[in-house]
């Protein structure tokens, strides 16, 4: 299986690195040459270049990839860049990630599978919370 | 009429500027401190500061009430792609015109079906094109709704169709010629009218039957 990840940050890059653990074939794009480093010791593909720009996509594989996870840095890159790859190659994948939960619940509402790390990390956060030993004042136990 | 304008750069301003002064009822949306307190300066309460791209602050601007057009005019593509979006698809508003920074994201715009767009660079190569005749055919207009392209070609002295009539020109499938312009005045061109060096001939054709046209009228 092929997979495409656009944003090689500490996000993508820990995803392709997973993913190439489990037996994916992964491209990773970014515009920065040095994220490779964060790949470690990698043997998969990597393309230099902007999400945004085909000819970069068709390099790195967009148009057979299986999966692609978006997760530049900026939400309205990731956005577009994730209905782009839907719309033209419609893999049977595309994961985007979105800082902003009302525009990750918008587009998720129109068939885009977004991420929410700021939803998500609120949720973790709140459970680890509640599983703490403590209660509110004036809440009986 | 109520018209929501997205990105207070010299674009949007100048564009708020003048709807203001048509007596329009305006808001500016501009996300940079610095530069929304000069436009508050100049435009009064008009301008608004925050992200045109998050749906509160949209909301703040009157996006549900809804503005009769919105303009996305940011210096960001991706930027006026979402906002362009948010409004057609979140809040139903027909009217959203939005500015293409890069020509290289035209196709962007296109594939999302964005249909009004507005590109600076691309009319400005047109124009470029219009001044160069060398380079055969001109594009003058694009109807992007109705899939059609009006353009211009200069006949040169080796023209395989000078001398000749239009009703006897081996023109392309998915084009027509409309008018003939020749010493400063246009004629419309009918089956009668005979062609020659130096005319400037508009057709309105169908995309991808440009080469096809070139080759008839300019050899």
């Amino acid at each position: 299986m092929n997979a495409v990840v656009i944003g090689c940050g500490r996000v993508g890059s820990r995803v392709a690195l997973h993913l190439a653990g489990e037996g994916w074939d992964v491209t990773c794009v970014d515009e920065d040459g040095n994220a490779l480093g964060r790949l470690g010791n990698w043997r998969g593909g990597f393309v230099v270049g902007h999400g945004m720009d085909i000819d970069i996509l068709v390099e790195a594989g967009a148009p057979e990839a299986d999966a692609v996870v978006v997760a530049t840095d900026g939400d309205n890159s990731n956005l577009v860049i994730g209905q782009v790859i839907q719309r033209r190659w419609t893999p049977k994948c595309v994961v985007v990630r979105v800082q902003d939960p009302a525009r990750a619940d918008f587009y998720a509402e129109r068939g885009l599978r977004t991420v929410c790390p700021t939803q998500t990390t609120a949720t973790t956060m709140l459970d680890a919370v509640r599983a703490c030993d403590a209660t509110p004042r004036g809440v009986a136990t | 009429m109520y018209m929501l304008v997205a990105g207070g750069g010299k674009v949007g301003a100048n564009v708020a500027r003048a709807l203001v002064e048509r007596g329009h009822e305006v808001t500016l949306i501009e996300q940079d401190r610095e530069r929304f307190e000069q436009l508050e300066a100049e435009l009064g309460p008009v301008v608004l500061l925050g992200d045109a791209t998050e749906i509160r602050t949209l909301e703040q601007a009157g996006i549900a009430r809804p503005p009769d057009l919105v303009a996305a005019v940011t210096g960001d593509d991706e930027d006026n792609i979402v906002i362009a979006q948010i409004a057609r698809e979140g809040y139903g508003i027909a009217k959203v015109v939005a500015r293409v920074n890069d020509p290289r994201n035209q196709q962007h715009f296109d594939l999302l079906g964005i249909t009004q767009t507005m590109c600076a660079t691309s009319s400005l190569l047109g124009m470029v094109e219009h001044e160069i005749p060398e380079h055969g055919l001109v594009t003058l207009l694009e109807l992007r709704r109705e899939g059609l392209l009006l353009v211009e070609v200069e006949i040169p002295g080796s023209s395989p169709a000078a001398g000749k009539r239009v009703a006897g020109l081996a023109l392309p499938t998915g084009s027509r010629l409309v008018s003939v312009m020749r010493g400063g005045v246009a004629e419309m061109a009918v089956g009668e009218t005979v062609i020659r060096p130096g005319d400037q001939v508009v057709a309105i054709i169908k995309p991808g039957v440009q080469d096809g046209l070139r080759r008839a009228l300019a050899g």
